[in-house]
């Protein structure tokens, strides 16, 4: 008798245990970071304005944990009261463009036909339009702040939700429990409100916490550009692009510090979303 | 009348539409920009010009035409390659532009190039082997989260500042040395993407070597590297080409920041500069191009992947 | 078929192994566990087959009995992760112990497989041509024209008319029969001597089902190449083949020549299979067999059936029965002796 074992040679590995380990993270991070945002400007060991010439661009010590930047501020300072705005800005983009987005997918499943169809087009094309340039547009047309780039990215983002959430509720519109509660005469916003909203929430939740790492780059790399929010406010992208004077002179700590956060964050905040629509995907 | 051939209707169609695209983009951005508050007149003139010298400049400028008109005028201009003057620097845009073109076109090609060379061979690592698929899918993962003017911060620190093997900024002149100067940009601008790339690569490979059309190959005797070159990579290419494309369109607005990062003086940070200045020829201008390398490269996919799958071309019929 | 081929059906000592085009004994297959933490599956327990030259053997069950499984295994096609052990011969080769160059000679050449969804079995992005010719140039078998002229020829034989336009189209301009059609040419390319055909009709209109299944039929019988048959239509697999193996939940029920098995069947579950189908003059409610066909992991100590059988005994649910002689055919029952000829109507009455 010869034993066989076939070797995997492209297997596609799913584990659908209820939580696994690195979900578990992610999400300890993901919450950790948020309340970083909320409380962040209480818990500086400085006040994050507070400048110190004669402590400029020093290395990490025990009195400035990371240091200090060009004026002597104290980098872990700047960084902690930072969080808030560099949160603030894409939580706002993604609360705007989550409710639009579902809410466009909704009525243009809903309808169908050529509605649909052209709103499919309208999604596709604003989804190939770089977020970047309609947000330097954006200052142009409004100037620098924190409001134009919130706006304009508000906008560029209601096609990462929309057409996720669009195909899932074409899919739901054509389940057979929506005929019958249209027969037993219930209204369409009511159907539309009370079960598809309803059944592709999940979904539009796991697309909104991808688009807010997104959402994350492209209003610190605005603000690194300088049409964001102003100095002296602190702010991730803005403390990299502070920090590049002193990193050319070889003390990279201010730069390095705000980008590890960002990507810190992005890369929690993705795999959070991926790791929540999976198992949407699972469950289906 | 005999109705044309489907594909030459179709490549007739597409272009319309890309046309149409283009249209109704520059008229969008002029129109935002024409009405957007700001007056251009005191930014040329200063604060203390008189108001007859302020009228003359704004009549001189077309400034109290109908925005339907100005747009127009615009429209024609542009066609002929005129895009106006800019205020800051009292130039033809055109003359601007030109120079600073060929930069980023520079720049953008080596970051393509880098893109594809580890985006693709990543992602098809990832896509076929069981054992390098987690590290390449951590790697991707962090790739992906690692915006342009960060990575551009981080590199320039570490091979620029500390180990001095590249410059920290500026184009440089002469090719050797442009592109010697570019290549820590293109890294920059490229790793995101690269990360974008590899994962639509690993997914669409994955996805491809487990469907029937595969089994039955092998099942043939088909050696497996013909299986995965006929079969697998074949049919993979058409989801890559789709991301691929989007990357090469994203690219060029990357360069924005990029280029900013590195103090490169091409179109980006021209981009940035004009809208600071609130100089707004430059930047519709600049908008444009962007949006026309979109929509071009967008639009060639658009074909070659009519070209590539037969049942797309029956659609088209 | 001639009565000389008939009795190749029979057990492993009434043909010596040589002679065997294809001998399958003892095969159990096992799948990797859905979750982590449970048992592997077992989807094939102990089977054995046995096909001689120019033989067609119809293997017959509902869905998951492990009747694809058993194809898949003689292909060495399995699932990955999945693991068997047993021994498979072919022409008195072992095929489990075939080197990858080996492997690839024996599935390029020796055998060809027909499948159930001929759509999904063609690569969309290539041509009929490049589909039907690639097998054989690339293994270094033909020359290029040379396979081409062989498939517009094979074409022809199997009724697709325009053979030198069919082969520049795309698998989506063809109808799902046109296809399956080019799907048995595909098989037949390099002159096989055995083919697998999983289902070939099931995934086709009802209309052109029998008409495939007739050209596959002749195709076999004028290369007297040997077949495996694949299905769960009874009715079908006895009009076409010698010899019939019944499966259940992994296991091999009941084999023997077809015309025997299907005229008087012994074990219960061939008699379910007969009783359970619509009758073809009267319209009468078929009797069908109670409960859910189980998988070979799901089946517990005693007989894989029993769960489901209207004479299932004590005995029954304890003590798996082994494949015995009766009445010119192997059954897998302890109370075989017991039924009589007309089983099929005994189970009709015990429902």
């Amino acid at each position: 008798m010869t034993t066989l074992t076939v070797l995997p040679d492209v297997a596609v590995v799913r584990r659908r245990s209820n939580l696994d380990m690195l979900t578990v993270v992610v999400a300890t991070v993901c919450s950790a970071l948020v309340v970083l945002a909320i409380l962040g400007p209480f818990l500086t060991p400085y006040p994050p304005a507070q400048t110190d010439i004669l402590a400029a661009s020093q290395g990490p010590s025990a009195q400035h944990l990371l240091g200090t930047d060009a004026l002597g501020r104290d980098i872990l300072s700047r960084l902690l009261a930072g969080a808030r705005l560099s949160f603030a800005g894409p939580g706002l983009i993604v609360a705007v463009s989550t409710t639009a987005g579902t809410a466009i997918a909704i009525w243009s499943a809903w309808h169908g036909g050529l509605l649909d169809k052209g709103m499919n087009r309208v999604l596709d094309v604003m989804f190939a339009v770089p977020g970047i340039l309609v947000a330097v547009l954006a200052a142009a047309v409004f100037g620098s702040g924190f409001w134009a780039p919130v706006l304009a990215l508000s906008i560029v983002y209601i096609p990462y939700v929309a057409r996720v959430v669009r195909s899932a509720a074409v899919r739901e519109r054509r389940l057979p429990y929506v005929e019958a509660c249209q027969l037993a005469g219930m209204r369409p916003s009511r159907i539309c409100s009370r079960h598809i909203l309803r059944n592709v929430a999940p979904i539009a939740l796991a697309q909104g916490t991808i688009a807010f790492a997104s959402a994350l780059m492209d209003f610190a790399a605005i603000s690194f550009l300088g049409l964001g929010v102003q100095p002296p406010v602190s702010e991730w992208g803005l403390m990299v692009s502070d920090g590049r004077s002193e990193l050319l002179d070889g003390a990279a700590q201010q730069s390095l510090a705000a980008g590890a956060m960002v990507v810190l964050t992005v890369v929690a905040f993705n795999v959070l979303g991926e790791r929540v629509s999976r198992r949407i995907g699972g469950n289906r | 009348m005999r109705q044309l051939p489907g594909p030459i209707l179709h490549v007739i169609r597409t272009l319309a539409a890309a046309a149409g695209t283009m249209l109704a983009a520059s008229f969008v951005i002029f129109v935002a920009l024409a009405l957007a508050p700001g007056d251009p007149v005191s930014q040329i003139l200063g604060p203390r010009a008189s108001d007859a010298q302020r009228a003359q400049m704004r009549d001189q400028l077309g400034l109290d035409d109908p925005v339907l008109v100005r747009y127009w005028h615009w429209l024609t201009g542009a066609l002929r390659g005129d895009f106006g003057t800019s205020l800051t620097y009292r130039e033809d845009v055109s003359a601007l532009l030109e120079p600073r073109i060929l930069t980023t076109a520079l720049l953008v090609l080596m970051a393509t190039i880098l893109i594809l060379l580890v985006g693709l061979s990543l992602g098809t690592l990832g896509g076929t082997s069981d054992r390098w698929r987690p590290a390449v899918n951590a790697l991707v993962g962090l790739g992906v989260a690692i915006p342009g003017f960060i990575a551009g911060s981080a590199l320039i620190s570490l091979f620029a500042v500390r180990l001095g093997w590249f410059p920290t900024f500026g184009a440089g002149s002469g090719f050797t040395d442009r592109v010697w100067h570019l290549t820590l940009p293109a890294i920059a601008l490229a790793m995101g993407w690269s990360a974008y790339v590899a994962q639509m690569t690993s997914a669409a490979v994955s996805e491809e070597n487990k469907r029937e059309h595969v089994l039955t190959a092998r099942g043939r005797g088909i050696s497996r590297a013909s299986v995965f070159r006929r079969h697998v990579l074949l049919n993979a290419s058409i989801p890559v080409l789709t991301a691929s494309g989007l990357t090469v369109a994203g690219l060029v607005a990357g360069s924005v920041v990029v280029e900013s990062v590195f103090a490169i003086d091409g179109l980006g940070s021209l981009l940035v500069k004009s809208v600071s200045s609130k100089d707004y020829a430059p930047v519709t201008a600049i908008s444009m191009i962007i949006v026309a390398v979109f929509v071009i490269v967008t639009t060639t996919i658009d074909l070659a992947q009519v070209a590539l799958d037969p049942r797309l071309r029956k659609q088209t019929r | 078929m001639t009565a000389n081929d008939r009795s190749t059906g029979m057990p492993a000592e009434q043909a010596s192994r040589q002679d065997l085009l294809l001998a399958i004994e003892r095969l159990q297959v096992t799948l990797p566990p859905r979750r982590r933490g449970e048992a592997r599956r077992t989807v094939i327990h102990d089977v054995s087959m046995q096909i001689a030259p120019g033989e067609s053997l119809g293997v017959v069950g509902e869905s998951g009995s492990g009747k694809s499984m058993t194809t898949r295994a003689v292909m060495r096609l399995l699932p990955q992760g999945a693991s068997m052990t047993g021994r498979l011969d072919f022409d008195g080769q072992d095929v489990m112990g075939m080197s990858r160059r080996e492997l690839s000679a024996y599935r390029g050449s020796q055998v060809g497989m027909i499948y159930q969804d001929p759509r999904a079995h063609t690569n969309p992005l290539r041509t009929l041509g490049d589909f039907l010719i690639e097998g054989v140039t690339l293994s270094g078998q033909m020359r290029r024209t040379e396979a081409e002229e062989l498939a517009c020829d094979l074409l022809r034989q199997v009724g697709v008319g325009d053979a030198g336009h069919r082969i520049r189209q795309y698998p989506h301009q063809l109808s799902g029969g046109l296809l399956q059609r080019v799907m048995i040419v595909m098989a037949l390319m390099p002159s096989p001597r055995l083919v697998l055909a999983d289902e070939p009709t099931t995934a086709l209109d009802v209309t052109i089902q029998s008409e495939v299944m007739a050209i596959l039929g002749e195709q076999i019988r004028e290369r007297q190449c040997g077949l495996m048959f694949i299905t769960h239509d009874l009715d079908l697999a006895a009009a076409v083949t010698d010899s019939l193996a019944v499966m259940y939940a992994g296991v091999v029920v009941e084999t023997g020549p077809s015309d025997n098995l299907y005229s008087s069947p012994r074990h219960p579950y061939t008699a379910g299979l007969l009783a359970s189908r619509p009758h073809s003059e009267r319209v009468e409610r078929p009797t069908a067999i109670p409960g859910r066909p189980l998988s070979a992991f799901e089946a517990g100590p005693g007989c894989v059936f029993a769960s489901r059988c209207p004479f299932a005994t004590q005995q029954c649910h304890e003590q798996r029965p082994a494949l015995r002689e009766v009445d010119g055919r192997n059954v897998a029952c302890h109370r075989v002796e017991e039924f009589g000829a007309d089983l099929t109507y005994q189970f009709k009455e015990a429902q």
